[in-house]
């Protein structure tokens, strides 16, 4: 919503610095977004918290001037020479104005010209420049006169877009005067949040602003129009009072269809909407003024529709399928929720959104129907998204008028035109106004203040500040009943109300008044969130692996997630929960992988880095039982290894690439980290890896997750470059398994204090004999006091005969309370020489 | 062998002993020396060895000397190698410079997502401030994200959050939807403490973080995808000046002891009172820069909660009353450490990554 302040200013003085009154606005809740000044001067940077544009106008040099005579120039017949007086002394300036040829050559001037002067070295936007460029006026010779000043259009001066010629100023002004006192003014903008639609008009803003500031609010009077009479020259029969609760018509007659009053045009332009004529311009600086969105009807053309029938506007919701062409020329079908305005021939125009093209007023029109309604704000929102339209008076009835303005927005309406446009306004006022509105009474006690703001107001101050909007207020000991006034929508009954009050009071106390305190009520029931925790702990256990978390974003495409998966293998065909309306493809699916997220990220990666090691944790969605319903958010945890064991440096180090065994130890340590007993790694089969290279991670009889070497097809599903080579490794998991499964506690062992024994042992065994249970053999057989068994080197060769292999083995022999005998050591070794020889034929290497 | 000779011999042995090692300068010189007077084949070994040939009277008097001279060799041995380990040990040190300047050896340490990060500097603050984590859900009803929250079907307050949905078939008022705010949490959270004793709730205090989703193209500034982080605190007593501590505290614990705040008056239908929360520049102390254009920050949205939302909660908003806020642990990381696109977020690239 744009406001000039010139305009603001006629329902409340301000006089207080610009800066200060944006801020004000701002602070109370409509967020200033840009002032634009128009002449006024600007302030220093930084001080005004808001967008500033605009341009100042300087005092000495863009002044009021008068023009009492028009010469023909000498050379050029499209140009012509003032005699302009500025207030000092008189010029000739040269000027190319069209609007000024109807007085070239026609001598002195009955009654002087008023104009906007700019002198030499004046800092004016260049009128005939693409867009707002700033120029300095310097003296030039155009076709052989001298040039140094100028006088001035709207666009030069930054007021308007117009530059079609130059802008008149009122009779009554006198040369000389610095124009930013005669025309100065600023516009500001502000964001109207949807609880503030009462402010979408210059009254609202004003009202507000006399409220915060506790100036007295200055009414327009909106009881002129029209004279007392019976209002014989329409019906009106409203079908849904939901839709319509509200709809008044009035009637000019006799009007003169022509441009409006110049500082109308001029205030219409700085609020960004373009002067047409005096009876749309009428409509329109009413509903600026006031908020309430109206709209004028040729009433001839009305009577013709009628065919000699009285004139009946009928309020109707439109039937399936029903067309009307709107104002813009465009031919909409209608849907059944749009309400319309119609006669008994048909419809006139889409209610609160747009008019109809058949009965706008034009410059023949010389009656004029007006119509001053609300409609139900919900409708109008809907139908304005349904045809996108989102015109003025949309943007007001979707936000909800109050009907009481229906009826002011009229009466200022008819005056505006009976003014402008001349005519005279039929008596009476045609009014249906089956759902009258009722205005909440709220009882709000100092108790209520105390309670949600933590603060004591007297009763008095709360009415007093409450009166300051309008509300009608009564006292009676610590409590105030507050009425609602009739020109908001947003104040409830009950509790909800007094809510709205409490918020309306503190508002107008200002926030900034209201001190800090701690909170001092009791502490919650401390829960924690032991899921958080345990998720948490697999984040630090693998960035202390060495991985990067990456975050994707949720969204996916079938296509782009079966890159996971092998061709050949059994693809993913759960459905997936889509976006009904995705910004683009890309983004139209839920995804079902974490995986595939974490593919993509290493895909993105591998042209930058050499090493590749990322994880992420987080929801995966899938389609629940009930298709119509909620999907299934399940946790997933995705690693992807690849590339450099180690990054490279200047010094010699492990970068070969990384392979299964390095992702198992990540595995592993995290599984280790989360105190998870009883892991199994069993060689399994998945569509996304490699069939001789996968594992099945489980957690006693729990499978866990998957692991393994990508399959390479799905390798090669994926952009790798060329000098990528190394394979890439990857893992999912079920989180919320995971960490069901992880213990809340686990038990430490002592500091041994007797010395081990370490002896080595290798075992030539057949190849099929997993090195899993070669080594559970050993430890079991070594009973407690093998402390623990390390695989330190695996060998194969045609030393130890094909299809073999020698696992060695660094055995360490601890007892908790004596220092080891080495015949005990030798009799647990010959022990573990024969069992593995018995149970696996694994004979000793020696 | 004459007697005299043996001492003379010994104390040739000694004068020379000493006179050569005076010029030894390593380790291997120094090893022959000491055989050659220390040794086995040495004359002071030697008269030991043979002193039982000597005369009764001398063999006291070779004894002694012969026991002197190596005493005297063997000390000065001591010495010399004492200080030829020293001029080694110097030499080496002289010879072994580095150059510092060289790159370390890189490691390849793990990094947790910056994202996460805030997240856990926000938990740590809430967390010592008693605010409890509760997370919910990421798609949600219709109902959970709007209407609970004050936000009635067809209410243009909705056009303040632009939605994604999702097909469901035919759900009428009650549509699927890509949760807009984590603000859903807060009735989910109400209802669950209220269910444990509905006839009087426990208190709340939580902060609920998590994924967020709106229809609107994508820029530097806006992302589709972003995550909030909400707390709420009911109770009897809970107050609009308790929300404005509860922030100034967080916003001193965040940007500092100094920082100022303020509390512009707003509108979300799901809190009443309403506010926007600012933070005084901390880029440029509140001078206004290119950051902050005049002097505050927008850090998020705050107010009392809506007396509908604790009633849809199970807390009768007669007793109780509550705040809640939201703020965006993206923007915050972004302000801190001037992240230029809030789209590095998620792209994942490691250039991005690392840094943190």
């Amino acid at each position: 919503m744009k406001a000039p302040l010139s305009w603001i200013k006629e329902f409340v003085d301000i006089d207080l610095p610009l800066a200060e009154l944006a801020h004000l606005i701002t602070m109370a809740g409509m967020e200033v977004e840009e002032v634009k000044f128009i002449g006024l001067p600007m302030p220093a940077p930084g001080t005004l918290d808001a967008k500033v544009t605009g341009l100042e106008w300087d005092r000495e040099k863009i002044v009021a001037a008068s023009i009492s005579e028009v010469l023909p120039h000498p050379n050029a017949d499209r140009l012509t020479l003032c005699k302009l007086f500025d207030g000092e002394r008189e010029h000739l300036v040269l000027t190319g104005a069209p609007n000024l040829f109807e007085f070239k050559g026609i001598g002195p001037l009955a009654k002087p010209l008023m104009v906007a002067y700019a002198k030499e070295g004046a800092q004016i936007y260049d009128g005939h420049a693409e867009g707002l460029v700033l120029t300095t006026l310097k003296p030039a010779k155009i076709r052989g006169v001298d040039s140094y000043s100028m006088v001035c259009s709207e666009k030069e001066l930054g007021i308007s877009e117009e530059h079609e010629g130059i802008m008149f100023l009122a009779d009554d002004v006198k040369a000389g005067t610095p124009l930013a006192d005669v025309l100065g003014d600023a516009v500001i903008e502000v964001n109207l949040l949807p609880s503030f639609a009462r402010c979408a008009s210059i009254l609202g803003l004003a009202r507000e602003i006399a409220a915060i500031t506790g100036k007295p609010l200055k009414l327009p009077k909106w009881d002129e129009q029209p004279p007392a009479g019976k209002a014989d020259f329409c019906t009106i029969e409203i079908t849904e009072p939901k839709n319509n609760p509200r709809f008044t018509a009035g009637l000019v007659r006799n009007v003169k269809v022509g441009p409006s009053p110049e500082w109308v045009q001029r205030r219409l332009k700085m609020y960004g909407m373009r002067a047409i004529n005096n009876i749309v311009d009428a409509t329109n600086y009413a509903m600026i003024e006031l908020g309430e969105p109206l709209h004028a009807f040729d009433y001839d053309k009305l009577l013709k529709r009628a065919a000699g029938k009285p004139v009946k506007i009928i309020t109707r919701a439109a039937k399936a399928g029903e067309k009307i062409t709107t104002l813009d020329g465009i031919e909409r079908k209608l849907d059944p929720f749009t309400t319309l305005v119609c006669d008994e021939a048909g419809s006139l125009s889409m209610a609160g959104i747009m008019g109809g093209l058949e009965t706008e007023v034009t410059e023949d029109t010389t009656n004029v129907l007006l119509e001053g309604a609300v409609w139900n704000m919900i409708n109008i929102r809907k139908t304005a998204k349904a045809h996108n339209l989102n015109s003025e008076a949309s943007y007001r009835m979707s936000r909800g008028v109050h009907p009481a303005m229906a009826e002011r927005g009229q009466r200022r309406c008819l005056e505006f035109m009976r003014a402008w446009a001349g005519g005279e306004v039929a008596p009476g006022l045609a009014d249906a106004y089956p759902l009258p509105a009722i205005d909440p009474a709220v009882e709000v006690t100092e108790k209520d203040v105390k309670r949600w703001l933590g603060i004591e107001i007297p009763a008095l101050q709360m009415a007093e500040l409450l009166a300051r909007l309008e509300f009608k207020v009564e006292v009676s000991g610590t409590s105030v009943k507050a009425t609602c006034p009739d020109h908001r929508l947003d104040i409830n009954e009950g509790v909800v109300g007094k809510a709205d009050l409490v918020e309306e009071i503190a508002r107008v106390y200002g926030y900034d008044n209201i001190p800090e305190m701690r909170m001092a009520d009791t502490l919650p029931p401390q829960i924690g969130n032991p899921v958080l925790v345990k998720e948490e702990r697999v984040r630090d256990l693998l960035v202390a692996l060495g991985l990067q978390e990456a975050i994707s974003y949720r969204w996916s495409t079938p296509e782009r997630e079966a890159k996971r998966l092998s061709p050949d293998a059994e693809q993913d065909n759960k459905p997936y929960v889509k976006i009904a309306n995705p910004l683009a493809y890309e983004k139209g699916f839920l995804r079902h992988s974490v995986l595939a997220s974490v593919l993509d990220v290493a895909e993105r990666n591998a042209r930058i880095r050499e090493r590749l090691a990322f994880f992420e944790i987080g929801p995966i969605f899938l389609a629940g039982e009930d298709p119509g319903g909620l999907p299934d958010e399940l946790k997933r945890l995705a690693v992807v290894l690849g590339g450099a064991r180690s990054a490279v440096g200047w010094q010699a180090a492990d970068t070969g690439a990384m392979d299964f065994y390095d992702l198992k130890g990540v595995v592993n340590g995290l599984l280790q980290g989360l105190r998870l007993n009883d892991v199994k790694y069993e060689s399994g089969e998945h569509p996304s890896y490699h069939p001789g290279k996968c594992a099945h991670v489980l957690v006693g009889d729990k499978q866990i997750g998957v692991m393994g070497e990508l399959h390479p097809k799905v390798k090669g599903n994926y952009d790798f470059p060329t000098t990528f080579k190394a394979p890439v490794l990857a893992a999912e998991f079920d989180l919320d398994l995971l960490i069901e499964l992880v213990p809340p506690l686990y038990q430490t062992v002592d500091v041994p204090v007797f010395p081990p024994v370490i002896e080595d042992l290798a075992f030539i065994m057949d190849e099929e004999l997993t090195a899993e249970k070669a080594e559970a053999l050993i430890r079991q057989t070594g009973g407690k006091l093998l402390a623990d068994v390390k695989l330190f080197d695996i060998f194969r060769g045609e030393q130890i005969g094909a299809g073999k292999k020698s696992l060695a083995y660094k055995l360490t022999y601890i007892a908790p309370d004596r220092t080891l005998e080495a015949a005990e050591v030798s009799t647990m070794r010959n022990k573990i020489i024969k069992r593995m020889e018995h149970e696996f034929k694994a004979k000793l290497r020696g | 062998m004459a007697e005299e000779n043996v001492l003379q011999e010994l104390e040739d042995a000694l004068v020379n002993g000493l006179e050569e090692l005076k010029s030894i300068a390593n380790e291997e010189t120094l090893l022959a020396w000491r055989y050659k007077y220390l040794g086995k084949n040495a004359v002071s070994k030697h008269a030991f060895q043979n002193i039982n040939k000597l005369p009764t009277d001398l063999r006291q008097l070779v004894g002694q000397t012969a026991n002197r001279v190596r005493v005297e060799l063997e000390s000065a041995l001591a010495e010399r190698s004492e200080s030829i380990k020293e001029s080694a040990l110097a030499a080496s040190i002289a010879s072994e410079k580095l150059d510092v300047t060289l790159p370390g050896r890189p490691l390849t340490p793990g990094r947790l997502h910056p994202d996460t990060q805030m997240l856990r500097e926000l938990y740590r603050v809430f967390g010592e401030m008693g605010f409890q984590v509760y997370r919910s859900r990421e798609v949600e009803t219709d109902e959970y994200n709007f209407q609970l929250l004050n936000f009635p079907v067809g209410h243009p307050a909705r056009d303040m959050q632009d939605t994604y949905f999702v097909e469901a078939g035919e759900r009428g008022d009650n549509p699927i939807v890509m949760r807009t705010h984590t603000s859903p949490g807060q009735v989910r959270s109400m209802r669950e403490y209220a269910a444990t004793n509905p006839e009087n709730p426990p208190a709340i205090r939580l902060v609920l973080p998590g994924m967020c989703y709106r229809y609107e193209q994508t820029d530097a500034r806006h992302e589709t995808q972003f995550d909030q982080i909400e707390g709420i605190a009911v109770g009897e007593g809970i107050t609009f000046s308790n929300l404005k501590a509860t922030l100034s505290d967080l916003a001193r614990r965040l940007f500092g002891q100094n920082v100022r705040t303020r509390f512009r008056a707003s509108y979300f239908p799901f809190t009443e009172p309403s506010a926007e929360f600012d933070v005084e520049c901390f880029l440029c102390g509140g001078k206004g820069c290119a950051v902050c254009g005049g002097g505050w920050l927008e850090i998020g949205g705050c107010g009392m909660v809506n007396p509908n939302v604790l009633r849809n909660g199970g807390y009768d908003p007669e007793r109780y009353s509550g705040f809640a806020f939201g703020l965006g642990p993206q923007r915050i990381a972004m302000l801190r450490y001037g992240i230029n696109d809030i789209r590095y977020f998620w792209e994942n690239d490691l250039r991005f990554l690392e840094q943190f």
